[in-house]
């Protein structure tokens, strides 16, 4: 099995998808003939074709609009977002069409296109560029959201969200597209959209996670493990939405405590429909509050803070500290 | 009527009989938008958005397409166009009584927002443009399949303001797609008049940017349209690209049953634009041509307004979709 950084069981998935299905397309800024900013096509034009692997014009929205057009005539298109951040340019053709399209038709029309897109902070990459907008997908009815934490997650759930015949958004956190190699088999796998990962098992306290905090969650877990015989169960969601509330409850049925890290802003995200979720159906199981970790409510702030206002495994630890305490 | 235009369709490859199926077409569009309006001043229908005086460029554009060969992306006031492609008196009541059994979306979508696979109609949305777009991935996606056929979308000038227009023509000039971008100016963006939409002087000129014609045609010219229509169907079957046919048309209506046009036009200059209407002149065409007799357009008539009354009586008391229904087709099954 070969071992594979985030950004290689992308291109290997998208290689994949490519070859079994000639439905499937790639296409967005600069994906063509130079393989991505990120090189996550690299190699993909020349192997398929410029029919099928192919640069458009900077143009957001109408990049969306083609997918969706593709998408009704029957094609799989795969539509690269060069940085999430730029989604604000074709918000409307992502939920304001294509997530609605099965409704709107009542079932006549789908637009089954997965979007991919790089974000994340920690890179120093400035502000629209390393945003977490997550929050703004997640109450879009039509559309399921994917966060990989791994290179064998990532490679599973892309080819899932391809298959999938639903409207899919693929966000890759740039921090961990080569920070971490993995063993990948070459082969096609797929990883179920909506089944979350306990990556670490314990006992004392639920952490839930996605995406780069994930390891940030693991990385606070071990050390008040060491430090202080605590056990903390970490769960890897891999899919915001829909979003295994199952594995959510069953976890603090266990723990009677849960944290919920983030690395978006505080209010009205992701980390707050699962701490009402909690509370709706395990809050006679809680020993106290459940916490979240997560950004300030500000912008996105310039390259040389940014440490300081993501969640940092410092801050993990004291919330960690705190939600014991309560 | 002159000698010489009184065979003026015969000329351009219309027979008699396309010619009074365009008419009737045009007919029935305004039939059931008249109905409609009635409906809704009656209480019965909540909404309503209207093609009248816009039906003769909508007819004479749809003719040059093939509907069990084409796809249109219509917007919301394409009634004639949709009636060409299959759309019969019955949907669109469903469709305006938002019934269950309204092919377009069930109920679920405003009326004027077709959409029907059967049909090759692609369904739209409110925000205007986003449609521009869907059709050129619908002519990529032909073109990827070698299918030869074209995709027809339409907007109003206002509408060609906003960025999926620009992005989506953009895109079919680079590629040279088999698109017909539709223009109906009817000079006004709901209230506000065309000077204050576009700083240019012709929509049809937007074309020269993105490396197609465009052209501006008299939309009440029935003929002239089909005949622009023709040329740009065929410029895309030959793999020439795409046109921006822009036709100079006038909504007689207010833009729709909630709005009052008389706050920013004036009644003589709609009386006026009546005058013009292509369901005046080319019914005047018509019949100094000697295709539509007395005998016929009484019987045209009548049996449009049998038609209308029979899918008014059906839709009324069609049922209306379960509540329940309103949650479903969010995700695949």
């Amino acid at each position: 099995m070969a071992q594979m950084t985030m950004i290689q069981a992308i291109t290997n998935a998208l290689d994949g998808e490519l070859g079994r299905d000639e439905k499937v397309l790639l296409f967005g800024e600069d994906v063509g003939q130079s393989g991505g900013v990120f090189r996550a096509t690299d190699g993909l034009q020349k192997k398929y074709g410029e029919h099928r692997v192919f640069d458009t014009p900077l143009a957001e929205s109408g990049i969306g609009g083609l997918a969706t057009g593709l998408a009704i005539q029957g094609f799989r298109p795969v539509m690269e977002i060069q940085f999430f951040g730029f989604v604000f340019e074709t918000f409307d053709e992502i939920a304001g069409q294509a997530a609605r399209m099965r409704f709107r038709s009542g079932g006549r029309y789908t637009a089954p296109i997965t979007y991919r897109a790089p974000f994340g902070g920690g890179v120093k990459t400035p502000e629209m560029h390393a945003d977490s907008l997550e929050g703004l997908l997640l109450q879009t009815p039509g559309l399921k959201v994917v966060i990989p934490s791994n290179p064998y997650d990532a490679k599973g759930l892309l080819i899932s969200a391809i298959r999938d015949d639903d409207p899919v958004f693929f966000l890759e956190h740039m921090k961990l597209y080569r920070s971490l190699r993995q063993e990948v088999p070459e082969d096609a796998y797929t990883i179920p959209l909506g089944q979350a990962n306990i990556v670490r098992p314990g006992k004392d306290v639920t952490v839930v996670a996605y995406g780069a905090m994930v390891h940030t969650a693991v990385k606070a877990a071990d050390e008040w493990s060491k430090t202080r015989g605590i056990e903390a169960e970490v769960i890897d969601l891999r899919t915001i939405s829909p979003l295994d509330m199952e594995t959510i409850v069953q976890s603090v049925k266990k723990t009677h405590r849960a944290v919920v890290l983030q690395e978006a802003q505080k209010s009205s995200g992701a980390a707050a429909e699962i701490v009402a979720q909690i509370t709706e159906n395990a809050i006679y199981h809680l020993e106290g509050p459940v916490l979240r970790i997560t950004a300030p409510d500000t912008v996105y702030p310039f390259g040389m803070i940014e440490d300081e206002w993501l969640p940092t495994p410092d801050r993990v630890l004291r919330g960690l500290e705190k939600v014991m305490s309560l | 009527m002159s000698k010489q235009t009184a065979v003026r369709h015969r000329e351009i490859g219309l027979s008699d009989e396309q010619v009074l199926d365009m008419y009737r077409t045009m007919i029935l569009a305004r039939a059931l938008d008249e109905r409609m309006w009635l409906l809704n001043r009656a209480g019965k229908l909540p909404f309503v958005v209207s093609c009248k005086g816009q039906e003769g460029a909508q007819v004479g554009l749809a003719f040059a397409l093939d509907p069990t060969r084409d796809y249109v992306a219509p917007y919301y006031r394409d009634l004639g166009v949709v009636l060409r492609f299959g759309q019969t008196a019955r949907d669109v009541m469903l469709s305006g009584f938002a019934k269950r059994e309204d092919p377009n979306s069930g109920g679920r979508q405003m009326p004027g927002h077709f959409g029907s696979r059967k049909n090759r109609i692609l369904t739209g949305s409110s925000p205007v443009s986003t449609q521009i777009p869907h059709a050129v991935g619908m002519a990529l996606a032909a073109r990827m399949r070698n299918e030869r056929l074209v995709t027809y979308t339409s907007f109003g000038e206002g509408s060609s303001n906003q960025g999926d227009f620009h992005e989506a023509c953009n895109f079919a000039g680079v590629q040279k797609l088999p698109v017909i971008f539709f223009c109906e100016n009817n000079l006004y963006a709901i209230s506000v008049p065309l000077a204050r939409q576009v700083g240019c002087e012709r929509i049809a000129q937007r074309a020269e940017g993105y490396g197609f014609p465009g052209v501006t045609i008299d939309g009440n010219d029935v003929l002239a349209v089909y005949e622009a229509a023709r040329t740009a169907v065929n410029r895309a079957l030959d793999g020439l690209g795409p046109t921006l046919i822009e036709v100079l048309t006038y909504r007689i209506n207010p833009h729709s049953s909630d709005d009052d046009d008389r706050v920013y036009r004036s009644r003589e200059e709609v009386d006026e634009a009546k005058q013009r209407d292509a369901i005046v002149t080319f019914g005047a065409y018509l019949r100094s041509t000697g295709v539509l007799t007395a005998d016929k357009e009484q019987a045209l008539l009548r049996d449009v307004e049998q038609v209308v009354d029979e899918a008014t009586a059906y839709a009324e008391q069609a049922p209306y979709a379960e509540p329940q229904e309103a949650l479903g087709h969010v995700y695949a099954q």
